[in-house]
């Protein structure tokens, strides 16, 4: 799998980012407008002080005089303990005040430096006329800023608060809105992962619409994957047929060849062609068998099976052969022997079982099936006189083809045990191969669950 | 006696305004440090206990302690050209107008944290006395009367008996003093009676004094049988003559005058004068409550004290002041 990235860590990453830039843009949009409040509200108390100033100037008898009042300068003590400095002048001459304190034409408040502090500073002018011309008097008012710097570290100091808050928040609502972004994926994905392995059901999990497609996709999926297995089992059903039937004529061919044949060395090449032939048809029969059992393994079709049933079915079958050899088959059943598990894949892997001991079993001899049932498991014991396993590879004979050492002439494929472990397996249960307690045979146990 | 005294000073001053005097007065520690300068309008022998409880925590600083009017101080340090470390004064005006112009410090310490806020401006002008201004009488020009407890109650004793009092009422010429003009411009901001009173005094010929002390003196002797705007603190501080006068707080209202120091700019003893000042401070408030009477009007410190320093307000005041004193 090629993982790269997080939808959840990207969402929470940028939704995250987003309202730490949100904040920032609060805190400065906050500090910014907070300050001009701060020093609009200074230049109004200034622009107060001044016009009160500027209302008590008056002419007489040619001279100006000014009365400040008391509160034109006591107001300004009222919002802080800032310094204050004033001054009145009659065009360029200073009337009374800090005589040096910076005038401006330009702007009716201004920031400039006085006396090693920087000061806020309004003025206001009228004419007034001295002796028939007109003057103009002028009134500059100017405050230290300690207050204002105060008051806007106060304001940052709740501008970092309020940016926190909101960065606390928002990563709180980005880390449920990216969780319960992800969540229908996870849902989507645990039930996937819930089913069966024969479940090819359409995914119906309710899913939001961006995730239709996806789901579509899937269930497209899963419905070509349906077909194409349900092909496969037709392909093989179909390759059975047609490989074994070919070869069953070419044998019936040689038998009757056989006959009519009297030299020794052509009777000898046909049996030798007759045995290659029936080697060639029990591999296929059984490599079929065997792809057929690995697909049906991934696709179990679980019904109520009588093992005693099946088990009698296969023993009558093998009769003829059996019979051929001389070899007689004791059979004990308990009775109800009954399991779960899949009519054919069962048969098989019985069949094989009972198969290989004909098969290795010599003439005259016997072979004890017992098929045994207790609570939970049903056991068929499959015993018999032939040449048993060899104890050096004994665990290595459920592999794909491979054989004992011992079997000399036997026809095999090394197979059928391969098809019955699998089958066993398939079913939870157990096939154990052992040397018969009784002589040099083979027991071969098969335990399934009841 | 309402009014509050720096623990442990007895004010016992002479012509706090006046020009005539600068003393200055060594109190040398044994084995001195640092050398602390001290600018003040309080007499040398009144400050002096202080300066001794000073130097017994202290007594690796010496003290020199200088004598002077308010205007001299404010002059000294405004103008520049000498050097002090403290500056004390009574001159609630000229102290803000110093700490205004920028020759104050600011200082913080667990002694300024006991002043009250009206008792201190910009963390460098800290009150250590509240000294109210008062009406003195000649005990004995009152014996068969009643005693005028308001300026209304004073005003129409003086209006129906103008023919008793004339050349016997005085009050400060605000022309020559600080404290004075002070008082005066506070009680024109208070009252109207203020103007209704003076011209009053004014028909009645007053005497013009210098200094709260004469006003007592002549109390005292009967040359005057009332003194308006006399500092209590100095006319209680007489015990000597205490059988002679009466001081009244007016009950309308008393203005209160708060006696400041602050640390000058520029001070090359930062430390003592901070300890100076942490022991002048919790002297005076660690013992005394902040006083809630209500007719005591105490003068706010602040940029407002600026408004009568003003070079046109003060001619201004002084014209109608002089024209209705002196008829």
């Amino acid at each position: 799998m090629n993982i790269q990235g997080s939808i959840y860590r990207r969402l929470m990453l940028q939704l995250v980012g987003s309202a730490a830039i949100l904040a920032a843009i609060l805190f400065v949009l906050f500090q910014s407008f907070a300050r001009q409040l701060a020093v609009e509200s200074q230049d109004t108390t200034l622009q107060a002080s001044a016009s009160a100033i500027l209302e008590s100037v008056s002419v007489q008898k040619g001279v100006v005089v000014a009365d400040i009042p008391y509160a034109a300068l006591a107001m300004l003590g009222n919002v802080s303990d800032d310094r204050v400095f004033y001054q009145i002048s009659k065009g360029d001459l200073v009337l009374t005040g800090y005589d040096d304190l910076p005038r401006t034409s330009a702007a009716p408040s201004w920031t400039a430096n006085y006396r090693g502090d920087p000061i806020r500073l309004v003025q206001t002018s009228r004419s007034l006329p001295i002796d028939g011309t007109l003057a103009t008097v002028t009134v500059t008012v100017g405050q230290t800023q300690d207050g204002l710097a105060q008051k806007l570290s106060e304001i940052s100091r709740t501008a970092i608060l309020i940016g926190a808050i909101f960065f606390a928040v928002a990563t709180v609502l980005a880390i449920w809105t990216a969780r319960s972004s992800v969540r229908p994926l996870n849902t989507v994905a645990a039930a996937v992962a819930r089913r069966g392995p024969a479940d090819l059901r359409p995914v119906t999990t309710p899913v939001p619409s961006e995730m239709a497609p996806l789901t579509i996709a899937l269930n497209d999926f899963i419905a070509r994957l349906d077909r194409s297995l349900t092909r496969s089992e037709d392909f093989i059903t179909e390759a059975a047929h047609r490989v074994r039937t070919p070869l069953a004529t070419v044998r019936a061919q040689a038998e009757v060849t056989l006959r009519r044949v009297d030299r020794e060395e052509n009777r000898m090449a046909l049996k030798q062609m007759i045995r290659a032939v029936d080697e060639s048809s029990r591999a296929a029969g059984q490599l079929l068998d065997h792809a057929m059992v690995a697909f049906r393994t991934d696709h179990l079709k679980q019904s109520e099976l009588d093992l005693g049933a099946i088990l009698n079915e296969i023993v009558a079958r093998q009769g003829p052969v059996a019979d051929l050899k001389d070899i007689s088959i004791e059979q004990a059943s308990d009775p109800n022997c009954v399991i779960m598990g899949d009519a054919i894949l069962i048969q098989n892997a019985v069949t094989n079982i009972i198969d290989n001991a004909v098969k290795y079993s010599p003439h005259e001899t016997v072979i004890t099936v017992t098929l045994t049932r207790t609570s939970n498991s049903v056991t068929l014991t499959v015993t018999d006189q032939g040449p048993g396993f060899q104890a050096d590879n004994i665990d290595s004979l459920t592999d794909r083809f491979a054989r004992g050492t011992n079997v000399g002439q036997t026809v095999g494929s090394g197979l059928g045990l391969t098809i019955a472990n699998e089958v066993t397996k398939a079913h939870n249960g157990t096939l154990t191969l052992n040397q018969s307690t009784k002589g040099t045979g083979a027991c071969v146990t098969l335990s399934l669950p009841a | 006696m309402r009014y509050l005294i720096t623990a442990g000073l007895i004010l016992w001053m002479t012509a706090v305004n006046s020009f005539e005097i600068e003393a200055r007065t060594e109190f040398s520690a044994a084995n001195s440090t640092a050398t602390l300068n001290i600018i003040s309008t309080t007499d040398t022998a009144v400050f002096a206990p202080l300066i001794h409880s000073f130097q017994q925590v202290h007594p690796q600083i010496s003290v020199i302690y200088t004598a002077a009017s308010s205007s001299q101080i404010y002059a000294g340090i405004a103008e520049g050209g000498v050097y002090f470390d403290i500056a004390i004064s009574s001159a609630m005006d000229l102290q803000t107008k110093l700490a205004n112009d920028g020759f104050a410090q600011r200082y913080t310490s667990d002694a300024t944290a006991l002043v009250p806020d009206w008792g201190q401006w910009r963390g460098s002008v800290f009150a250590f006395t509240q000294e109210p201004a008062t009406i003195v009488l000649n005990r004995a020009a009152f014996a068969n009367q009643p005693i005028p407890q308001t300026r209304a109650e004073l005003i129409t004793l003086l209006r129906n008996q103008p023919k008793k009092y004339i050349g016997r009422t005085g009050t400060y010429d605000v022309r020559s003093s600080g404290l004075g003009y002070l008082f005066a411009t506070q009680d024109s901001r208070t009252s109207e009676t203020y103007w209704r009173l003076t011209e009053l005094m004014g028909q009645l010929n007053a005497h013009l004094y210098c200094c709260s002390s004469d006003m007592i003196e002549d109390v005292s002797t009967g040359k005057i049988a009332i003194a308006y705007n006399v500092l209590g603190s100095y006319a209680a501080a007489r015990d000597d003559l205490a059988d002679k006068i009466t001081i009244i707080e007016p009950e309308d209202y008393a203005t209160v005058m708060l006696r400041t120091a602050l640390i000058l700019k520029g001070t090359t003893q930062q430390r003592p004068a901070e300890q100076f000042m942490d022991h002048l401070l919790s002297q005076a408030w660690a013992r005394n409550p902040d006083d809630q009477d209500k007719n005591l009007r105490r003068i706010p410190l602040g940029p407002g004290l600026l408004v009568f320093l003003d070079r046109l307000k003060r001619q201004q005041f002084l014209k109608e002041w002089t024209s209705a004193i002196l008829q």
